[in-house]
């Protein structure tokens, strides 16, 4: 029987939930990493027990590290104890310095700060970590202040993709309200050099040539809070989300609206349609429906908990527009969480798993593509990120 | 011998219990003693000090004899307690947060 494992990402450590294909009955192992703030954690489609996660700390900076067999034992990669100076090169896994080299220093430049003035770009952490859809020891990370770095040696040592931030725009860039972060990329299955990534405050982007040149893909946003609404770069994008059968459809939770594309960003339309509010962090596509989508709407951005504390998923089967709540088993009063922006995952069983986690510490599953659902964990830490693997 | 005592999570981090004990070649200061830490200990890089400048992180202190050398030169000698190993170097992470 298949089997399903959760990965939960929290302020106070990491946790691995895993049931069978049932999904009725949940074992958690952990906290991995107590005390410290595990940002994002993902398996490699390749090779399931392959994991890569992200653990950061305001006082002692970023850690990668890497599981082999499913998270039960983790390692940084080549951050071991020395025994010999000849041995493998170590301690770089955590290593991430901007690309300031002669051929691309270009990208070595300025964006702009909350008040208007520009600023270098500082590393602070590993927001998100995507593992290559062809090889266990490729993996991109987004990091904040915003670039997307790569590594090819199981994330041993990381290189940014500097074509990012040296493509232009990086000096309008400018941090929301958790800061400068690329927290979204997308691997295109089918054109193996396609991917998107999304920075909040800038939008999002795409590359057709693995990472070398890229270009913002924002036409159809429109932004209030910048000065300019349609501008090209400058929107507070909160995630996008695509299905693998479909990759040149995309779905994006905005700051304020959902939106949708059909030409691979090339163009969006707004899909808000009955929301009671369209501002929220994540979106996540069904696994077995490309036009099945699911937010959950929060009450604005001065106020990230649901409206009328009522925490409902909303469910869209015509791929925007029309929407439908989502209540059976969450909490229907006095509810004030929030979900963040890649704290919510879908499995690929037959009756396709929704999942998502709150900074209330709950996680929360449906096994009926959302149509009613239960806490698998209730107790942990606020919850940052979910992300889900269907196991043989 | 130099003995180094790190905060719980470094520890942790570098899968040791207790203080780390280090031969250190000439003098000691803050320098030479960090470089042999991160040395043996390669996890540790960039959780101190910053991989390429080597500045102390912001929420970091170095504390011995019951002083503060946070701020101090990180090529100042040690103080001859630390150097000779009858007081530790300590590394901890200031209070700050929840």
């Amino acid at each position: 029987m298949s089997k399903v494992r959760v990965l939960v990402g929290t302020r106070k450590g990491a946790f691995v939930l895993t049931s069978d294909g049932k999904r009725e009955r949940w074992d958690i192992g952990g906290p991995h990493f107590g005390g410290w703030e595990i940002y994002h954690l993902k398996g490699s489609p390749v090779d399931p027990n392959r994991l890569y996660a992200s653990q950061t700390s305001g006082w002692f900076g970023q850690i990668i590290q890497r599981s082999n067999d499913g998270g039960k034992t983790w390692e940084a990669p080549g951050g071991g104890v020395t025994t010999s100076p000849g041995g493998m090169p170590a301690g770089e896994s955590n290593k991430f310095v901007y690309d300031a080299s002669p051929e691309t220093g270009k990208p070595l430049t300025t964006h702009q700060w909350y008040d208007g003035t520009q600023r270098p770009w500082e590393f602070k952490r590993v927001w998100h970590l995507e593992p290559s859809l062809t090889d266990p020891d490729t993996v991109y990370a987004g990091v904040e202040d915003a670039a997307l770095f790569q590594s090819k040696d199981g994330g041993q040592t990381w290189q940014e993709l500097s074509g990012l931030r040296g493509h232009g725009t990086g000096p309008s860039w400018q941090p929301g309200a958790g800061g400068m972060c690329l927290h979204t990329i997308l691997l295109d299955r089918s054109h193996p050099g396609r991917m998107f990534v999304a920075i909040s405050a800038a939008g999002a982007f795409r590359t057709d040539d693995a990472g070398k040149t890229w270009r913002p893909i924002n036409r159809g946003l429109h932004s209030q809070y910048i000065p300019d609404p349609k501008a090209e770069v400058g929107h507070c994008v909160h995630r996008i989300a695509m299905h693998h059968s479909r990759p040149s459809v995309l779905f994006m939770q905005k700051h304020w609206d959902v939106l949708r594309s059909d030409d691979a960003g090339d163009s969006w339309r707004e899909v808000s349609g009955n929301l009671p509010t369209d501002f929220g962090f994540p979106i996540d596509v069904h696994a077995h429906e490309p036009e099945t989508i699911y937010v959950v709407p929060i009450k604005s951005d001065s106020e990230h908990y649901p409206p009328e504390g009522k925490l409902r998923v909303y469910r869209s089967r015509t791929g925007g527009n029309e929407w439908e709540a989502l209540t059976r088993g969450l909490p229907q009063r006095d509810c004030y969480v929030n979900v963040l922006r890649d704290a919510m995952a879908v499995d690929s069983l037959d009756g396709c798993g929704i999942y998502f986690g709150t900074t209330g510490g709950q996680v929360y599953a449906s096994a009926d593509a959302g149509d009613s659902w239960a806490p698998i964990a209730r107790d942990l830490p606020a919850v940052l990120s979910v992300e889900v693997q269907t196991l043989p | 011998m130099i003995r180094v005592v790190l905060p719980p999570h470094l520890r942790t981090l570098a899968r040791v219990a207790g203080e780390v004990e280090l031969d250190v070649s000439g003098e000691p200061t803050q320098r030479s003693v960090l470089d042999e830490l991160e040395a043996r200990y390669p996890v540790l890089r960039g959780t101190i000090r910053d991989h390429v400048t080597h500045e102390r992180r912001a929420f970091v202190r170095f504390f011995a004899c019951s002083e503060d050398l946070s701020h101090d030169s990180p090529d100042a000698p040690l103080p001859e307690a630390v150097a000779r190993g009858s007081e530790p170097f300590v590394v901890l992470g200031a209070i700050a947060g929840g």
